[in-house]
């Protein structure tokens, strides 16, 4: 077994026991992602060997006690989705606007990883400004599923999936609007969870959509999810939205026991549209629950439909008011083709934003617009009191909802849907979730005939990660799904 | 048909940036000048992925203008976002407050030739100023300064209730003296730092339909304000007298050239699409909240006005006009303080203060001198140590080089002649050079001690004491 | 839901973008698509429901008045497509 196929918490063990070092952990990312980067596509900015020069000095601190090192993290390398600032690098949104820009400052979550000392292994790629499904809508370069390179990562945080399924990192962030980890997490056959909304700071991230958008961990395993959970959370005075909360060790809710916990499936995540394949290997983990000792049943939560309209709807509306910003002035993609002011600001979108960006900016504008807002926005935004109800009374009755996380599998590269309703309605599963602002995790339960993998969700009350984690542990603990190998 | 024949209606949007320390979402600072964007930092830049907080004390002090202005606060408020592309705009959305201001219903109370009216406001909300642009002079272009950008603002939105350019600087005057008492702005007119979007229509008398509007932007001085809304009614009249119509629509008032011009380039698509920003949350304000604010709320001009005429007897007029200016006001006080001579410190700012600050058009704030300094001069009157004749050449002098009344006196050997010696000797000598006047007094001339008198003062320079030259004079000539 | 031709044209001066005439018709089509489905929102039962503002339940989130400097101003300035005299460069505009 190599250094890349241990998971984060075998690689504390084996530095705490000294059978490994930072420099080599680094080192071996560094060759891995030499080796497999060029098939993968996932790094817009590949800063592996700066991480390696970076772990060498870390690895001294450490052991001349500069570093007190007291959670053993010090020198364990990550990936970052390129949507959250790191000062002094790249940080593209996966977009020709942003293809330049230097971010002249950390985000929260960058602070906090580098409070801790890990190593920056890369920026990687996404969805422009995390807009679709299967990062096939980055401006600046194609990322590959790693279980099948003809087939796309997922996305918006596809280039975080496939690095750590790929084992080029052993564990990233990723950013959450309506699935974007959930998704790529099931398509690549990792953990991916979306915290609740308010559990992590948003600052330095750069917006989509405000009230949707959220941070979370991409990990092989769910004890590594709930280690990288535990860096990143906190209140943080930069972020309004961002919650006080108790601070929490996560990986003290992985207990292996879901006695007596109430699991309740909505009959409308399992109707038409499910592939059946997805359907059957979730009906494995159903079974699996049930043997385990949960309390499964059916329920109803009737709002998928409305919630994934509404979700359009907000998303876009807010997407179309944080993508002002991108005007051609103070940073960004500026056109040549100006004589006047007007010039600069059309030009300058028109030619840096890609076709779905626009598309949304165009849809947001358009029910924000004067005539309009009532009709869309104002009724959205009362769908989502309805949502948020809808599952609070659900979460009366039961512990956790389970669902499956994507109605299908990793789709081939190139075939999505020309029709970008059909596309919407693919992340029916998921964009519920963010709607209510509640917290979801995807975790891998097998795979397709295909060979590609299958994913399921969990999802929770507010703030209550510790509950998911425990049933997703729990379920990983008794099942053998098995990473990619090589 | 002439001017006098329509009736004119002006509503004003006031803009008045807030004294905080701080700007309202980032901790960079207020501060006025300061080199091109060094008052920035990534969230008053709208760098990707920044995000607002709200300044607390901008909430404090929106409420406290809204109490001083007979508002209602609201107990529930929120942040929206209001959406144009402007260079100025670096968010591209200006952050200010759509349905739910936090004061609503107030009024102000102004003086006319009419006597008291209520001028009524809509609303008072919080917002952030825009930044600058300037022009680059060499290479041609425009050059963004975002210093300003993010600095807290309060609109305050009047309904049309004001009929005339006289009222609209009453008004304007009014809320500017309420801001300064109660210190939530400096109202610096000269720095923008209160500033004024006039709404004006006309229609025919007794018509009870409004007219079309015109909107005149950013004007920051009375007197361009008073000018612009002359023009704009002569204009409007015109128009209608020529069977024309007004358009709706947005102008741009140029002091140099005294007239308006349109701004359809900003306008060209008025569509702002408010939201709720979701990067900020509710304000909910507590009855408790609202009351601490309202007792420590300071003395507002009206109560100073009263107490000024029952405690220091001034008449009616001056105590206004003294209470009109928050910092005239304290002034009066302090100087008061120190030489207790209400009547006396009150004189000097209703004449010689005013007609100074009248000629150098200065702001009452901007007098270089000290209320103490003040207080000092009137003291030395009193004393004896200058005649008012003098303290008017130390009253110039502070206002040239400001020090120590005292000082200055000392300096300038302008100490009042007290001695009994020295001024009867001036008083001989006068009387010597000056026959005809004395056989004119001891004609029955009275007038003629007056012309003595005033060739002592000539003679000394303004120096002897006017109370002893006359009784000397008086004494010397009954001999 | 119909939306016409003048419609997005207004939409895209709104969002400050430029449509090619080619793509006008699928912008209109797409966006119909879209709509027509958000429309669900108007079948759902929220009679009596207020609008959720913001994410979260949170309230009153504020700061202190307190001034702090950033000192990395050359940070700021140094993805600007054009600047001069420390300032961002654009155009003319009669302010």
């Amino acid at each position: 077994m190599s250094i890349v196929d241990l998971t984060v918490h075998e690689l504390v063990e084996k530095l705490e026991k000294k059978e490994l070092t930072i420099t080599e952990i680094n080192k071996a990312y560094a060759e891995r992602i030499k080796e497999k980067e060029p098939e993968v596509g996932a790094f817009i900015s590949d800063l592996s060997e700066d991480a390696l020069e970076e772990a060498k000095k870390i690895e001294e601190k450490v052991s001349n006690g500069e570093i007190k090192n007291e959670n053993h993290l010090a020198g364990i390398p990550i990936a970052i989705k390129d949507n959250m600032c790191v000062k002094g690098t790249r940080t593209t949104c996966a977009s020709k606007m942003l293809e330049n820009f230097v971010a002249p400052y950390d985000a929260t979550v960058i602070e906090k990883l580098k409070a801790e000392n890990l190593t920056f292994l890369g920026k990687v790629n996404m969805d422009e400004f995390a807009m679709g499904a299967s990062t096939e809508y980055s401006a600046l370069q194609k990322t590959k599923n790693p279980w099948n390179l003809n087939c796309v990562p997922g996305g918006s945080s596809g280039g975080s999936a496939a690095v750590v399924a790929s084992k080029m990192a052993p564990w990233a962030l990723g950013s959450d609007t309506g699935g974007s980890i959930r998704q790529p997490a099931s398509f690549c056959g990792i953990v991916g969870l979306k915290p609740t909304y308010g559990l992590v700071s948003r600052y330095g991230l750069v917006a989509f959509a405000s009230s949707l958008d959220q941070i979370g961990p991409m990990t092989r395993d769910v004890r590594d999810n709930a280690m990288l959970l535990n860096l990143i959370v906190g209140h943080d005075e930069h972020d309004s939205t961002s919650i006080k909360t108790e601070k929490k060790d996560y990986t003290k809710a992985l207990v292996n026991d879901v006695k007596g916990l109430k699991i309740g499936l909505p009959k409308e995540y399992f109707g038409e549209g499910i592939n059946e394949e997805v359907k059957a290997s979730i009906d494995k983990v159903i079974e699996k629950y049930k043997e385990l000792g949960a309390e499964v049943e059916e329920c109803s939560l009737d709002i998928a439909e409305y919630a994934l309209a509404t979700y359009y709807i907000i998303a876009c509306a807010e997407a179309s008011s944080n993508l002002g910003r991108f005007d051609g002035i103070r940073y960004g993609y500026r056109t040549k083709n100006f004589k006047t002011l007007k010039d600069i600001y059309r030009n300058s979108r028109t030619e840096g934003f890609g076709d779905e960006v626009k598309r949304r900016i165009i849809l947001g504008t358009y029910v924000l617009s004067s005539g309009y807002y009532d009709a869309y926005y104002k009724k959205a935004q009362q769908v989502r009191t309805l949502v948020r109800q809808e599952f609070n009374k659900a979460f009366e009755k039961y512990d956790l909802i389970l669902t499956p996380t994507s109605p299908t599998t990793a789709f081939e590269i190139g075939t999505k849907s020309n029709n970008p309703l059909e596309m919407y309605l693919a992340d029916i599963c998921t964009v519920s979730i963010n709607i209510a602002g509640v917290p979801a995790i995807s975790v891998p339960c097998g795979t397709s005939s295909k060979g590609l993998p299958i994913g399921f969700q969990l999802i929770g009350k507010h703030f209550d990660e510790e509950t998911i984690y425990r049933a997703a542990y729990t379920y990983e603990q008794n099942t053998d799904f098995k990473g990619l190998e090589g | 048909m002439a001017r006098e024949d329509y009736e004119v209606v002006i509503g004003l949007e006031v803009h008045a940036e807030l004294s905080t320390k701080s700007k309202i979402f980032c901790s960079c600072s207020t501060e006025f000048g300061g080199d091109p964007n060094t008052h920035c930092c990534p969230i008053c830049m709208a760098m990707p992925g920044t995000l607002p907080v709200l300044n607390e004390k901008v909430v404090e002090y929106a409420v406290k203008a809204g109490l001083a202005t007979n508002c209602e606060i609201s107990r529930n408020s929120k942040n929206d976002r209001k959406n144009y592309f402007y260079p100025d705009l670096p968010k591209a959305y200006q952050i200010s407050q759509y349905d739910m201001p936090l004061c609503e219903n107030g009024y102000v109370e102004i003086e006319t030739e009419n006597g008291p009216k209520k001028i009524r406001l809509l609303r008072i909300h919080i917002e952030e100023d825009a930044g600058k642009l300037n022009h680059d002079p060499y290479r041609g272009g425009s050059l963004v300064d975002l210093n300003r950008a993010g600095v807290p603002l309060i609109e305050t939105v009047s309904m049309p209730d004001i009929s005339s350019s006289a009222e609209a600087e009453a008004y304007l005057r009014k809320l500017k003296s309420i801001f300064e008492y109660i210190e939530v702005s400096d109202c610096k007119m000269q720095e923008g730092s209160l500033r004024a979007d006039v709404n004006v229509s006309i229609r025919k008398k007794g018509e009870t339909k409004l007219g079309t509007r015109t909107e005149m932007k950013n004007m920051n001085s009375f007197k361009s304000i008073v000018r612009a809304i002359e023009y704009e009614i002569n204009r409007q009249v015109e128009v209608l007298d020529n069977g024309g119509v007004v358009s709706q629509e947005s102008l741009r008032w140029d002091d140099a050239l005294g007239k308006t011009f349109s701004m359809r380039d900003k306008e060209d698509a008025q569509d702002y699409r408010y939201f709720p920003d979701p990067d900020l949350v509710a304000i909910r304000l507590s009855d408790e909240y609202i009351e601490e604010i309202r007792r420590n709320l300071p003395e507002l001009p009206e109560s100073r006005r009263k107490r000024y005429i029952e405690e220091f007897k001034l008449p009616e007029y001056d105590a206004k006009m003294i209470t009109a200016s928050k910092y005239l006001s304290n002034m009066f006080e302090k100087a008061v303080e120190i030489c207790n001579n209400p009547k006396s410190v009150s004189n000097w700012i209703m004449s010689d203060i005013a007609r100074i600050l009248n000629e150098k058009e200065l702001e009452p704030s901007e007098i270089p001198f000290t209320a103490e300094e003040l207080g000092e001069l009137v003291v030395l009157i009193d004393k004896g140590t200058i005649s008012s004749a003098i303290a008017k050449k130390v009253l110039d002098e502070l206002f040239v080089n400001p020090k120590s009344p005292q000082k200055i006196v000392e300096e300038k050997g302008w100490v009042q002649i007290s001695d009994e010696g020295a001024i009867k000797e001036v008083v001989l000598k006068v009387l010597e050079n000056n026959q005809q006047s004395v056989a004119d007094y001891k004609a029955g001339k009275d007038k003629a001690l007056g012309f003595l008198v005033g060739q002592a003062m000539k003679e000394t320079k303004g120096k002897a004491n006017p109370q002893m030259l006359n009784k000397m004079f008086l004494d010397e000539l009954k001999k | 839901m119909e939306v016409s031709r003048e419609e997005i044209l207004h939409i895209a001066n709104l969002a400050n973008l430029n449509l090619d005439e080619n793509e006008i018709d699928k912008y209109i089509l797409n966006l119909q698509d879209i709509l027509n489905f958000a429309n669900v929102v108007n079948n759902a039962p929220i009679d009596g429901l207020s609008e959720t503002i913001g994410a979260t339940e949170n309230y009153n989130v504020f700061r202190k008045d307190e001034v702090k400097e950033y000192k990395d101003i050359e940070g700021l300035l140094q993805n600007a497509p054009e600047q001069d005299e420390n300032m961002f460069k654009i155009p003319k505009v009669i302010n």
